[in-house]
């Protein structure tokens, strides 16, 4: 069978300009929404991912679920503390760190407007638990003193928050000596101070929860039977890339699928957007139709040619709203994560995967929009056609 | 009225495509009315705040408590006029998904304080009696199905383990915007059943979430929030008093982000619609280049033909336009049912019918624009031209 051939297909695109552009911004906007929103729940995925490291381990109180609703003693922190399988560093510390972790409500920068931030109590074991955190600027607070160091986003986001720069809490001031450049983790959105400190001036006599890492990540199962079994524990123990994972489920998934419906009932206005202009095409060509059918196009050939059309319609407008989408990535936001009920800085991200389902979701409208009129356009018979003409 | 029929007739001729950009319109609408819906339901717990009620919590933030012993310092306060506490709860229901507020309040003030919380007297009465039991709004309760005695049992997150409460009462907003879906209970059961567990941190006993504060006159709310705070300034819990309206509004803005993309989105369904419409009276126009120069070469004036083309364009916009609000009313019925218990309150409200009318109006006169404006400006020998 003999295809009608592409350059045809594409000419009739071009000769109705503004009807094809029309369709393909209706298209591409449907497009934009629907990747911007899986870039967004990817986004806030990949930044809790990178927060996790695949030896470390979590301990919080059992039932807590989050860092702020943990509460663990300091006999408990001892116990945990004196594990076997912990790895040491090269100066023979134990690689465990027990945190105070608190949320602290500030001022935005700008705005004004309020948000929880969470404040750590570290140490520098806690930082050496996390590679993937470094210096910006400035320097690491030293222990025992009201210094604190804090992620890039809360240094950018809150005020009073930026290097040399005090906040007020707890009832004394601290100074910011450092900004931490956390690699897009969720630490990126914390403020780090001295654990011991922070239990001070928060009032707290018990950490939120312990992390360590193990000497062999394959040890899990018989470290956390270790803590579970344990009377006087009332603990659980979690890898921190699931415990992170688990953090970030919930927000992801609402944005996921907030945005999943929305392009779905978004995309009929385009696909009936897609139908009035593939209709008004084969409508406009009936007599071409009947002439190609006679110089001896099968009825196959012609559905193929309009459907083609329609797709390729779609395409542009896949292409163009996914350009518009990639332009996101720049685009830095923050928001807050309902599961720690704290503020969670993320960016937009773009991946191959979220690439390729935008163009096939762009494909699935032109092909929809253009089947039945592609299928009229076939069923015409050849002397009607050219009657009509 | 002729032109009316004339444009009736002219919307008619091309069934299909009429049908087709009408279904666009009615989606669209229909869409943006129940995106607006949802950004309401968002700020239903700011709607629902009174003026007479301030919120006084730890200034660190909320997750810190304030002791009891505040309460009478409060109460002492010039101008404060009612004092009850509540601490959030966050307690689970069998699972998760269940999410509802559950509060542990001072029962008798806080129902003084809360004259919306309609109850009858015999449950009232029987909650208070009842150190164990609990009410809870109308909407929670057909939920999940419960009748005054059941055993409504919570698994604790931040008060550890499993706490059983008797259902004693079911109350009824006063008003449409009045949040149903929460369960109150004994402050004091609370604190007693913290006390007694074994190694109970210290800092949960005789702790208190937020206080709420009545005031009398609502126009003193600056003042007495003033004077709170200075009380317990450089003392070791430092407070933060703001009236109920803002300290709602401070936990709509912890998710701006998100409802601000919600707000982009549903303009862009009006683009989107706007652009297939558009597209409709261009490809409309085009089709009809010969009739308009007939048209004007009986004697009638470019404004008619763009009378035309903008009334009929107008007419189908404002048909979909209708048909996407009737439709509203059972999607955000639908809506609300399937979100269950995320949002308290989930109605339309009457400026989201008036701005989806205005969408609908905005839609037809632009996607008129552009082929008017060209319709107009036809020359009437190559118009004519074209039949032949």
């Amino acid at each position: 069978m003999k295809a009608v051939p592409l350059s045809y297909i594409v000419r009739n695109l071009w000769v109705r300009r503004v009807t094809t552009m029309l369709t393909a911004l209706g298209m591409a906007l449907v497009v934009y929404v629907f990747s911007t929103v899986l870039m967004m729940s990817e986004g806030i995925r990949a930044t809790l991912v990178a927060t996790g490291q695949s030896d470390n381990v979590v301990v919080l109180r059992k039932g807590a679920g989050a860092e702020i609703n943990s509460g663990i003693d300091r006999a408990q922190a001892g116990v945990v503390h004196s594990l076997p399988g912990i790895a040491a560093d090269a100066l023979g510390r134990r690689l465990v760190s027990s945190e105070p972790v608190a949320l602290n409500n500030l001022p935005k920068r700008g705005s004004g407007k309020p948000s929880n931030v969470t404040v750590r109590g570290a140490s520098e074991v806690g930082l050496e638990l996390r590679p993937q955190v470094r210096l910006a600027q400035g320097r690491m607070f030293r222990p025992g003193t009201s210094e604190i160091v804090t992620g890039r986003a809360i240094a950018d986001g809150f005020a009073g928050a930026g290097l040399g720069e005090t906040l007020r809490f707890g009832g004394r001031e601290w100074t910011v000596v450092g900004v931490l450049d956390a690699g897009r983790s969720g630490f990126d959105s914390e403020i780090w101070g001295d654990s011991e400190q922070m239990m001070q001036a928060f009032r707290r006599e018990a950490f939120s929860s312990i992390v360590f890492r193990l000497v062999d990540a394959g040890d899990f199962e018989r470290t956390r039977a270790a803590i579970e079994s344990d009377p006087r524990l009332t603990l659980e123990a979690k890898p921190e890339i699931r415990f992170y994972a688990e953090q970030s489920e919930a927000l992801a998934t609402f944005i996921s699928i907030l945005g999943s419906v929305l392009s779905v009932i978004f995309s009929i206005g385009a696909i009936v957007g897609a139908m009035i202009t593939m209709f008004a095409a084969v409508a406009q060509r009936v007599g071409e139709i009947g002439t190609l059918r006679a110089l001896g196009f099968r009825r196959g050939a012609v559905l193929v040619a309009f459907l083609a059309e329609a797709l390729v319609l779609s395409l542009v407008g896949g292409v163009a709203g996914l350009a518009a989408a990639s332009l996101m990535q720049t685009v830095n936001i923050s928001t807050t994560n309902f599961q720690t009920f704290s503020e969670l800085a993320f960016r937009f991200t773009m991946t191959p995967v979220i690439a390729a389902w935008t163009l096939l979701f762009a494909l699935c409208m032109g092909l929809l929009g253009g089947f039945i009129p592609a299928w009229r356009a076939a069923r015409l018979s050849i002397v009607d056609c050219l009657r009509a003409a | 009225m002729l032109l009316l029929r004339l444009l009736l007739k002219n919307a008619l001729r091309h069934k299909l495509r009429t049908v087709l950009t009408l279904i666009g319109l009615v989606v669209a609408i229909s869409a943006f009315g129940l995106l607006r819906t949802l950004v309401d339901a968002w700020y239903a717990g700011v709607e629902a705040s009174a003026s007479t009620r301030l919120v006084t919590r730890n200034a660190i933030s909320l997750t810190f408590t304030l002791p009891l012993n505040y309460a009478e310092r409060i109460r002492a306060v010039e101008g404060v006029s009612g004092l009850s506490w509540a601490n959030w709860f966050g307690g689970v229901y069998i699972t998760e998904r269940n999410f509802f507020a559950q509060f542990a309040v001072d029962p008798s003030t806080y129902l003084a304080l809360y004259p919306e919380y309609v109850l009858s007297d015999a449950e009232r009465q029987a909650f208070l009696r009842d150190r164990q039991g609990a009410v809870v709004g109308r909407k929670l309760a057909d939920k999940f199905g419960w009748r005054v005695g059941d055993q409504i049992p919570l698994r604790g997150t931040i008060y550890p383990g499993i706490w059983t409460f008797t259902l004693r009462g079911i109350y009824d907003g006063a008003g449409a915007n009045t949040d149903e879906q929460q369960l109150l209970f004994h402050w004091k059961y609370l604190t007693e059943s913290v006390r007694q567990r074994p190694g109970a941190a210290s800092s949960k006993v005789d702790a208190v979430g937020i206080y709420v504060v009545g005031i009398a006159d609502a126009n003193n709310a600056a003042l007495i929030s003033q004077r709170i705070d200075t009380l317990f300034r450089n003392s070791l819990a430092e407070t933060l008093t703001e009236t109920e309206k803002a300290f709602q509004l401070s936990f709509v803005s912890m998710s701006e982000a998100i409802l601000v993309a919600i707000q982009a989105v549903s303009l862009i369904i009006v683009v989107i619609i706007m652009a297939v419409m558009a597209n409709t009276m261009t490809m409309t126009a085009r089709e009809r280049v010969a009739e308009y120069a007939t048209l004007r070469v009986l004697g009638f004036g470019p404004a008619f033909v763009v009378r035309l083309l903008a009334g009929e364009s107008l007419l189908i916009a404002l048909a979909g336009g209708v048909i996407g609000i009737v439709l509203t009313f059972p999607l955000a019925g639908v809506v609300g049912q399937a979100t269950g218990t995320l949002f308290p309150v989930f109605q339309v409200s009457d400026l989201t019918l008036v701005l989806q009318l205005l969408a609908a109006l905005v839609i037809g006169v632009v996607a008129a624009a552009w082929p008017a404006w060209r319709m107009s400006r036809v020359d009437i020998v190559s118009g004519l031209r074209q039949v032949a």
